[in-house]
């Protein structure tokens, strides 16, 4: 079997996502290729040949690819296909954005999002916000699969794949790319931080947000989510939004301030190993999946447990 | 510019679903069924759109059993302006959905689809990129910004690092995000207006679409769970059960 997983990257480096893909593609079992798609992307493609258990990288290197345009990845990844069992990535915005379109190309049903590898063609992938876990078996020839990753370790270094250029699929033109407007930000990536400091509509400000939230995340080395009540709100970034159609995340410490935990919400947080709630509501549905929680006042608890530490 | 969007019926957002006890699948009788929030989204945009001038009529399609007419009359409640229903009580994977929709805008010929970028019930995010696919049409989603140019459609996309502008060729196909706008509510006068708005029904069959499932769905269970914990007094004691007993700190 051979599987070709797509992988994320800036052009220097692949994300931390594309290695916890590769472990989902491993445990699949067989031969895996790692495809770096991207314009002045060598740096990545050096990257992704030292992860463990990649036999080969292909690097496709064009100007079509540089801001992963949908359209014209997808014809790259069909149009090496072929050789391929089964195609893989991290459920990442861009993989969520084309993996589909792959698939309808090859006239297959995709499987996104899968928790675990069950065998080479079974998974387990959550339904309904995670309040249910379903157990699917492809009958599909090719298999087109996204991996959610808060539920895989990331793979170790130590390989030396050889990285072969494939050439480029044109680009017929349908998109094109306008600008961008990243976050820019020192702390972790909320999708592979150790640790995080969520805030809610309890916040009440965008000033308040930062200036009660941002001191204790940056004191824990922690990145930053939000409750989508307080992205809604635009106390938040939307990158920041963690939950069912957010980002999933399961870090070692969650700490939610000021969120109530609806289950959209818990959908993308609830695999966290240790989750801290505090909320002036003793009620609120947040503390049945805490294991720690702590009743009161947040613009007094958030600034005195800054200082405890 | 004739705008379609797809709708579908699912349990309803604020519903905690209850996992079958023989492991079959999730309990839908007797549950609240509501349009999937973010197709309520896609229809406030077409709306809007109309609104602006910017689209002439706006065409809402189902794929479900019978009672996927109430969802249908909903959208047209809100102000879309007749609708179609694909009649199956089958369990549609969203390939075969988007190989009817490709049917459906054949007949239809849109100059813009708006769906949901994904349904709360199987959480796939796939239809709309399948269907950009099979039409072979750009594709703009997880919409948060959307302006209808001469030809071109440019859209505001939440990605993973923050928002990504891009701009797709018409005809085109958008998916919808949370904060692309809030949907309205139906008034009274308007429901009561929207029974009377055309309905047509079609079979799957009429597509020549074979609907078998490519997944075979062998078991649907409990999540495993997470107990509460314990309600700490102060932070100190919070702070001293994270370094000792956590061991996270």
């Amino acid at each position: 079997m051979a599987i070709l997983l797509l992988a994320e990257h800036d052009g220097a480096s692949v994300s931390d996502q594309t290695g916890k893909a590769l472990t989902a593609a491993t445990q699949i079992g067989g031969e895996v290729h790692v495809l770096v798609a991207g314009s002045g992307a060598q740096g990545a493609a050096d990257a992704a040949a030292k992860l463990s258990g990649v036999s080969k990288v292909l690097l496709a290197d064009d100007a079509a690819y540089a801001n992963s345009l949908a359209e014209p990845l997808a014809d790259l990844i069909v149009s090496l296909s072929g050789a391929y069992d089964v195609i893989i990535a991290a459920a990442t915005a861009t993989a969520k954005n084309v993996m589909p379109r792959v698939a309808a190309l090859l006239d297959v049903m995709q499987v996104s999002e899968i928790i675990e590898v069950v065998s080479a063609d079974t998974y387990r992938r959550p339904i309904y916000a995670g309040n249910a876990i379903q157990t699917v078996q492809s009958t599909d020839a090719k298999k087109v699969i996204t991996v959610r990753t808060a539920a895989f370790q990331g793979a170790g270094e130590g390989g030396s794949a050889a990285v072969e250029t494939v050439s480029a699929a044109g680009n017929a033109g349908l998109s094109s790319f306008v600008e961008d407007a990243l976050s820019s930000s020192d702390r972790p990536e909320l999708t592979s931080a150790k640790i995080i400091v969520s805030g809610g509509r309890a916040l009440g400000s965008s000033e308040k947000f930062r200036e009660v939230i941002l001191p204790l995340a940056d004191k824990l080395g922690a990145a930053v989510g939000a409750s989508r009540a307080a992205v809604d709100a635009g106390y938040a970034p939307n990158d920041w939004q963690v939950g069912q159609t957010g980002k999933v995340v399961a870090p070692a410490l969650y700490i939610a301030c000021g969120i109530s935990g609806a289950i959209q919400h818990l959908a993308g947080m609830k695999d966290s190993k240790v989750i801290v709630a505090i909320n002036k509501d003793e009620e609120a549905p947040i503390f049945q999946v805490a294991d720690y929680g702590l009743v009161g006042d947040l613009f007094q608890i958030i600034p005195e447990l800054e200082k405890a530490l | 510019m004739k705008i379609l969007v797809p709708v579908k019926r699912v349990v309803d957002y604020n519903v905690k679903i209850r996992v079958k006890a023989d492991g079959t699948g999730v309990e839908l009788a007797n549950v609240k069924m509501s349009m999937n929030p973010f197709d309520e989204i896609s229809v406030e945009e077409a709306l809007r759109l109309k609104e602006a001038g910017k689209a002439t009529e706006i065409v809402v399609v189902s794929i479900g059993p019978a009672k996927a007419e109430e969802t249908i009359r909903t959208a047209l409640a809100m102000g879309a302006d007749r609708g179609i229903l694909i009649e199956t009580d089958e369990t549609v994977e969203p390939l075969a959905v988007a190989k009817l929709l490709k049917g459906v805008v054949e007949a239809e010929n849109p100059g813009l689809v708006i769906l949901g970028k994904q349904a709360i019930d199987d959480d796939s995010n796939q239809t709309g990129q399948m269907l950009a696919a099979l039409l072979k049409w750009g594709q703009a989603t997880f919409a948060s910004k959307l302006e209808i140019g001469e030809g071109a459609a440019k859209v505001t996309r939440e990605v993973d690092g923050g928002l990504q502008t891009i701009a797709v060729k018409l005809p085109a196909i958008v998916t919808t995000d949370l904060r692309l706008n809030e949907p309205r509510y139906a008034s009274l006068p308007n429901i009561m207006k929207a029974k009377k708005k055309p309905l047509d029904k079609k079979s799957p069959a009429e597509f020549g679409v074979d609907l078998s499932p490519r997944l075979k769905v062998l078991k649907t269970e409990e999540p495993g769970g997470r107990k509460a914990g314990v309600k700490v007094g102060s932070v100190a004691e919070l702070v001293e059960k994270l370094k000792t007993e956590a061991g996270v700190l």
